[in-house]
């Protein structure tokens, strides 16, 4: 059944501080909505939960993306296509571009926007493992004023975030630090395109004479939220890329994958899948 | 609620909850029918249409977001008494069967050939990716394409 657009409530305060404001004075919760395409299709099936909804579409604070000399800063707010159009990100962060390409169609790239990509807290999403392995920090706002935090804190459990009810996601910041690294990300999903991730996993290092100096590894899909893998990290960190350390990385990582059987996979699937990609990633070293 | 769009070059004012969806604030208050309902939930394209020049899924936006907006459907693509040049080509390259996807698939080949008059054939795949066909097989379709970017001026 579809909901009826009559008992909902939707407002548009029309700036940043006044959103900011109805969410710190009024008695009533209101929910943020920006490019629709998470909540709109829980309204279409008719089981969108709140009644009340604050429009963050069209708010021109929230959606820019700032280049400086040492970081990418981007609004929440900023689309799908507008991540996969910046030179900046395409150039240094291509796992972040990559991850926006395969967030369902072109017509949903226009709409969504990683600020809600990241809120909406899907373990499955596919910016967050990108995200994590560039060791992101997101900026909060609210009436209050700002407060910033890796974003490897964000998620607290599963679709809890570090979000308090005045509070939106302001912004995601990239340190342009990752220059000397070897990049991977990968997806696996029913079909190359439009399909919720099975498991993905991002990973970053830095290799010097055959020896690991740095890495970071994240995944989707493995735990109840995005997340990095320490134990494979630790694996792998000051070692020689081998065919013993890729062994300990592949046992540690289904150690600590906490995966589940689900509609779209299982948990056995998703983590030797995971393991699969750290090792094809691994081998290119 | 009143709110003012601009829906094929001409200016409309309706009333309805800010909520409603877009695609039925087209099909059911302006008697807009070319845009179709699919699956309702932004999977298949074929209630597309162009907003501010950017492809977007019509049941997926609440009215009230397209306050101001300019917004092409199906309707607003051909000129007087003659078809658009990609509807032709649909027409000549036998892209459209049931025509359920078609003002969908036609309005996504013209926000592609805007952005890019020369798509190649894998852009014109991703361009499209979005448009579920299940009847007309997607060979024609992307002919059409293919054929209308040859017509379109590189401007």
């Amino acid at each position: 059944m579809r909901s009826n657009a009559a008992q909902y409530d939707l407002i548009a305060p029309g700036s940043l501080d006044a959103v900011l404001e109805v969410l710190a004075s009024s008695t009533e919760r209101y929910t943020p909505i920006a490019g629709g395409t998470e909540l709109m299709v829980a309204f279409g099936a008719g089981h969108l939960q709140p009644r009340k909804l604050i429009s963050l579409w069209g708010l021109e604070e929230l959606r820019f993306i700032d280049v400086t000399s040492d970081a990418v800063v981007i609004g929440a707010s900023s689309t799908f296509t507008d991540i996969r159009r910046d030179a900046v990100i395409v150039n240094e962060f291509p796992l972040l571009a990559r991850a926006a390409s395969w967030t369902g169609s072109i017509a949903n790239q226009n709409r969504a926007t990683i600020g809600g990509n990241i809120v909406n807290a899907s373990p499955a999403a596919d910016s967050p493992p990108a995200l994590l392995v560039y060791n992101a920090a997101v900026t909060l706002v609210s009436a209050r004023g700002e407060r910033t935090m890796p974003y490897r804190e964000f998620h607290l459990s599963y679709k809890k975030t570090a979000l308090a009810p005045d509070e939106l996601l302001y912004s995601i910041t990239l340190l342009r630090n990752v220059g000397g690294y070897k990049q991977y990300i990968r997806k696996v999903g029913t079909r190359n395109a439009q399909a919720i991730s099975k498991t993905a996993l991002a990973a970053v290092a830095r290799v010097n004479k055959n020896i690991i100096e740095d890495i970071r590894i994240a995944a989707a899909s493995l735990r109840e939220v995005p997340t990095r893998l320490p134990a494979a990290e630790q694996a792998l960190l000051n070692k020689p890329v081998s065919t013993e350390t890729i062994a300990q990385a592949r046992a540690a990582l289904i150690a600590e994958a906490k995966p589940i059987d689900d509609i779209r996979s299982t948990a056995s699937y998703r983590a030797n899948v995971a393991a699969n990609l750290l090792e094809e990633f691994l081998r290119t070293l | 609620m009143t709110i003012k769009l601009t829906i094929n070059r001409e200016e409309s004012a309706i009333e309805a909850p800010p909520m409603k969806r877009l695609l039925d604030v087209l099909r059911e208050d302006l008697h807009l029918t070319g845009t179709k309902e699919g699956c309702g939930e932004g999977e298949c394209g074929a209630c597309a249409v162009i907003v501010n020049g950017e492809l977007v899924n019509s049941c997926l936006v609440p009215v009230l977001q397209a306050e101001g907006a300019r917004i092409t459907t199906i309707e607003g693509l051909a000129g007087e008494q003659r078809l658009h040049p990609i509807q032709q080509c649909f027409l000549e390259e036998g892209g459209a069967q049931c025509g359920i996807c078609t003002p969908g698939m036609i309005l996504a080949a013209h926000h592609l050939l805007q952005k890019n008059p020369r798509p190649t054939f894998v852009q014109i795949q991703e361009g499209l990716a979005g448009n579920l066909c299940r009847c007309t097989g997607y060979t024609r379709i992307f002919k059409a394409v293919q054929q209308a970017a040859n017509l379109t001026p590189v401007p």
